[in-house]
């Protein structure tokens, strides 16, 4: 999938996460702010790549502000967020799981 | 048994009561896909409840999901979300007519085959908010075999009979006719939600009501409702006791094989019987009422 | 006239050295003369008052922290001892809190170099995690604080401290002026205790002011100062009410095991702290009271209005209040004959005569992690910072008969439930239940208490099962990275190291 426009998803709100991607020429470039970044860093940082190879992002810049998302919510917000961005709006539900 | 006293709306795209709602252990729980979510969160929403639904948190509760309607361009998606997640139920908001859960009904069996999903898993709900779904009432519980219930939305409903929440006199012939299609029908009825927090005695009346009137359960908008509520369909030691010499009386009869059963020298029906299985099922079930 | 007398002549050699009567002001100068009215204990400014004290580079001051995140007085007096040019103090206050960032300044220009509390919160905390001092802070309960001072460990060469309302000889309360903090419980402590006593008071009032928590013949000196509390900052961050869904359902379940747990009879006592679950406890406590005619004979605390309305209504017969945590509390303690203000020493010191809390019966403690032996750590966050205080958790723990711990299994992310704390603060011996919003888990120390919860119906399960719970739906967490510096000695109550707290790593 392609990150055609900035696009936002999620909240500030505890147990959420807010994401902004935007476009970009240049490889991934992943910024991760969390709360609970020294207990939950890494897994964060391998749920965002996971969900980001099954849709096929390989360039833009994405930045997460974590208030404590569990990992679904996580993987929720971050697909919205890449839909958006992308223009998309049929659902593959294969890459969305 | 298996109760369906409390259905708890969570709202669709709030990260939060997602994640925790389970904790009350109400007996069915409703993600919100429709009006608790905004137009511009619909995707979002769609996508937090099915990562949710996939999810163990709400093993052993009834997971409910409240699609858009399939005539508007959510609830296409919504379903495909939700029976792909592994919802128990797809409630359908705003029925009016069979033809709305027939063509619910063909939806859900190809994504259902589309998904690898046993055909005919996805149980079904109608949710009756006007005049003509209470006319269809009926026709709309007999509409499908996956339908296990239908719910009465108050909101909506006195909106289109021209007249507004009160004493419950607006609502009386709406739960009637309800509740009389989901008897005849074989399925649950259940109530619409009460909306003000803080009144706790006119929701415990409202409780009262229903409850006599012979619904299910209620739908919930808040999980400090959902204790009160259980208690209120808990039944009394009294009636607990009397269900145990009714079923102990029925026992004698049956070994001594008398027709007509006795207790206290009066004689008992049948159904009186069957009725007092039921309340030691729910008494097993729910416990107790407390006082 | 001295000639006409001369009482020494009638003593014999072995009373030479005592002195001959020289007139009668000429040891109490302050009887008559100048300066011999009742307001030679007033002094103009903070300043004049440690000037007189005497305090000297490397002393040891002290204040109380009844008004919490209101406070005004330790920031105050902090500032105007670097102004004046001291250096290489000992900081001991009862505890200090998100307020008192203010000093770290002062810490990194050498003024302070040593700090005894209860615990730290905000960025004072975070800077010290971050090794701010090069002295290891000690941190200690509150019994455990006067344990030390009994031990000499901390000598407190002045005490600064802060009330409302005062008279021009010291007498002072917490329930009188216009800033009411309530209890001085930590305060009476220090006023026991050090070589010298400032008072800083918003207003002199006449003598006597009664009642005397502080009295004239503890204090030195009393200085006017504008403000030293904003009581509506008290409960801030600590006490408040909830409606909130997910406390009321712990609170429930904490009141079911406070019924159930084999302590629940008339003449019972409790503490039950100030979280949000704890408080909202004594709501559902009151229909269970009532309808097995249950009343309590006392309450420990850590005072809130909910323990007030309770004594009001009758079912409970004393209040006992360390620390006043709302106006309420405050009020019921100036109004309610059976309402009793008692030091910490009083309150939890393990080595005095008695401790009230040896009495407890059943105490609600609150935890920001529990480990699979039921060791409870409430000052180190789940990041490793200081972010919380030992207040009178061990104490209480230690000394009731069945001690309950409540909270949420998860903090959105964060687990409770823990394989093993990062700060041990209580020991998991002294700890009986823990009650979350998944469940309940009893300490296997405690069968007994087991039997009788899972005879209610209560959901037990194994400690373990929680933990297992909370990782199912969190992920494990990564474990911290600390560095070897130690940044803070953990004092148990009985003045023994229960655990150090290390600098965070980068």
């Amino acid at each position: 999938m392609e990150l055609k426009q900035e696009a936002l998803a999620g909240t500030l709100e505890s147990s959420d996460l807010f994401i902004r991607v935007s476009p970009s020429e240049d490889p991934l470039e992943i910024a991760i702010q969390s709360e609970v970044i020294h207990q939950f860093g890494e897994q964060i940082r391998a749920t965002v790549e996971e969900v980001l190879a099954h849709l096929g992002v390989t360039r833009g810049i994405i930045v997460i502000q974590d208030k404590g998302a569990l990992d679904c919510t996580i993987r929720a917000r971050l697909q919205a967020a890449v839909m958006r961005a992308a223009g998309e709006t049929t659902m593959d539900w294969e890459a969305l799981k | 048994m298996k109760l369906r006293r409390s259905m708890l709306f969570v709202p669709g795209a709030n990260a939060a009561s997602l994640s925790t709602a389970f904790l009350f252990r109400p007996d069915a729980v409703m993600f919100d896909l429709e009006d608790a979510v905004s137009l511009r969160e619909k995707d979002a929403a769609r996508l937090l409840v099915f990562h949710t639904l996939q999810q163990p948190l709400y093993d052993g509760i009834e997971r409910v999901v409240r699609i858009n309607p399939l005539d508007t361009p959510f609830g296409r998606d919504d379903l495909e979300a939700s029976v792909r997640g592994g919802a128990d139920t797809i409630r359908l908001p705003k029925t009016d007519t069979p033809e709305q859960v027939h063509e619910l009904e063909a939806a859900v069996e190809e994504i259902e085959r589309d998904c690898g999903r046993a055909v005919g898993s996805t149980h079904l709900m109608a949710a009756i908010e006007s005049a003509s779904g209470v006319v269809n009432a009926l026709a709309i519980a007999q509409a499908s075999p996956r339908i296990t219930g239908i719910a009465l939305a108050g909101f909506d409903y006195v909106m289109d009979m021209q007249t507004e929440r009160g004493d419950g006199t607006e609502l009386f012939y709406a739960r009637c006719a309800v509740l009389h299609a989901a008897r005849a029908a074989r399925i649950d009825a259940f109530d619409v939600v009460f909306s003000n927090l803080d009144d706790e005695e006119g929701f415990l009346k409202e409780v009262a009501l229903i409850k006599k009137l012979g619904f299910n359960g209620k739908s919930l908008i808040n999980p400090r409702q959902i204790e009160l509520l259980h208690n209120a369909y808990a039944p009394t030691q009294e009636e607990v006791d009397y269900a145990k010499r009714v079923v102990a009386a029925a026992k004698k009869a049956e070994k001594q094989g008398l027709g007509v059963i006795a207790l206290g020298g009066k004689m008992i029906d049948g159904p009186v019987v069957d009725n007092a299985r039921r309340v030691l099922d729910k008494a097993a079930a729910s416990g107790l009422r407390k006082e | 006239m001295a000639s006409k007398r001369n009482p020494m002549a009638s003593l014999g050699d072995h009373n030479k050295r005592l002195e001959p009567f020289v007139g009668f002001n000429a040891k109490t100068p302050f009887v008559s003369g100048p300066g011999a009215d009742g307001d030679r204990k007033i002094v103009e400014s903070v300043e004049e008052a440690v000037r007189r004290v005497g305090l000297k580079d490397g002393m040891t001051i002290s204040f109380h922290h009844a008004f919490r995140e209101g406070d005004k007085v330790i920031n105050l007096v902090v500032e105007t001892l670097a102004r004046m040019g001291f250096k290489d103090l000992t900081l001991a206050p009862s505890s200090l809190l998100g307020a008192n960032a203010a000093i770290i300044p002062h810490i990194e220009s050498g003024v302070i170099t040593k700090l005894y509390t209860s615990g730290l919160r905000g960025k004072l905390g975070e800077a010290i995690s971050n090794g701010l001092m090069e002295t290891p802070v000690t941190f200690h309960s509150h019994g455990g604080r006067v344990a030390l001072i009994d031990k000499g460990e901390i000598k407190i060469d002045v005490a600064f401290l802060g009330v409302s309302a005062c008279d021009p000889f010291g007498n002072a309360n917490g329930t009188s002026g216009r800033s009411w903090c309530g209890s001085l419980g930590y305060a009476m402590v220090d006023a026991m205790h050090a070589d010298k006593v400032v008072m800083l008071t918003e207003e002199v009032v006449p003598f006597p002011n009664t009642p005397a928590s502080i009295r004239q013949d503890q204090v030195d000196w009393v200085v006017q100062v504008e403000e030293v509390g904003d009581p509506a900052k008290i409960s801030v961050g600590a006490a408040r009410a909830t409606t909130n869904p997910r406390e009321l359902l712990i609170a429930k379940l904490c009141a079911e095991v406070m019924e159930h747990a084999g302590y629940f009879e008339d003449g019972f006592s409790m503490q039950t702290g100030t979280g949000g679950s704890s408080t909202a406890t004594s709501r559902f406590l009151e229909r269970r009271m009532r309808e097995k005619d249950i009343k309590a004979a006392w309450a420990l605390g850590g005072q809130t209005g909910g323990m007030v309305d309770l004594h009001q209504k009758g079912l409970i017969d004393t209040l006992i209040d360390t620390q006043s945590f709302d106006a309420v509390a405050a009020r019921s303690l100036a109004d309610s004959p059976k309402h009793m203000e008692i030091s910490t020493h009083f309150y939890a010191n393990p080595f005095s005569k008695g401790a009230v809390v040896d009495r407890l019966d059943m105490v609600i403690l609150s935890a920001l992690e529990i480990d699979l032996d039921f060791n409870v750590n409430v000052l180190t966050g789940s990041d490793g910072v200081v972010r919380g205080a030992i207040g009178g958790h061990a104490d209480t723990a230690a000394g009731a008969n069945l001690s309950i711990v409540v909270g949420p299994l998860l903090r959105t992310r964060i687990p409770t439930v823990v394989e093993s704390v990062t700060t041990r603060v209580t020991p998991g011996e002294t700890v009986g239940v823990l009650v979350t919003d998944h469940g309940i888990a009893v300490n296997p120390n405690r069968p007994d208490v087991a039997d009788r919860l899972k005879a209610a119906g209560l959901p037990v399960v194994p400690i373990e099962d929680l933990y297992r719970k909370a990782i199912a739906i969190s992920g494990k967490p990564e474990p911290l990275h600390f560095l070897d510096n130690v940044v803070g000695h953990v004092r148990y109550r009985d003045g023994s190291v229960i655990d150090t707290v290390r600098q965070i790593a980068p």
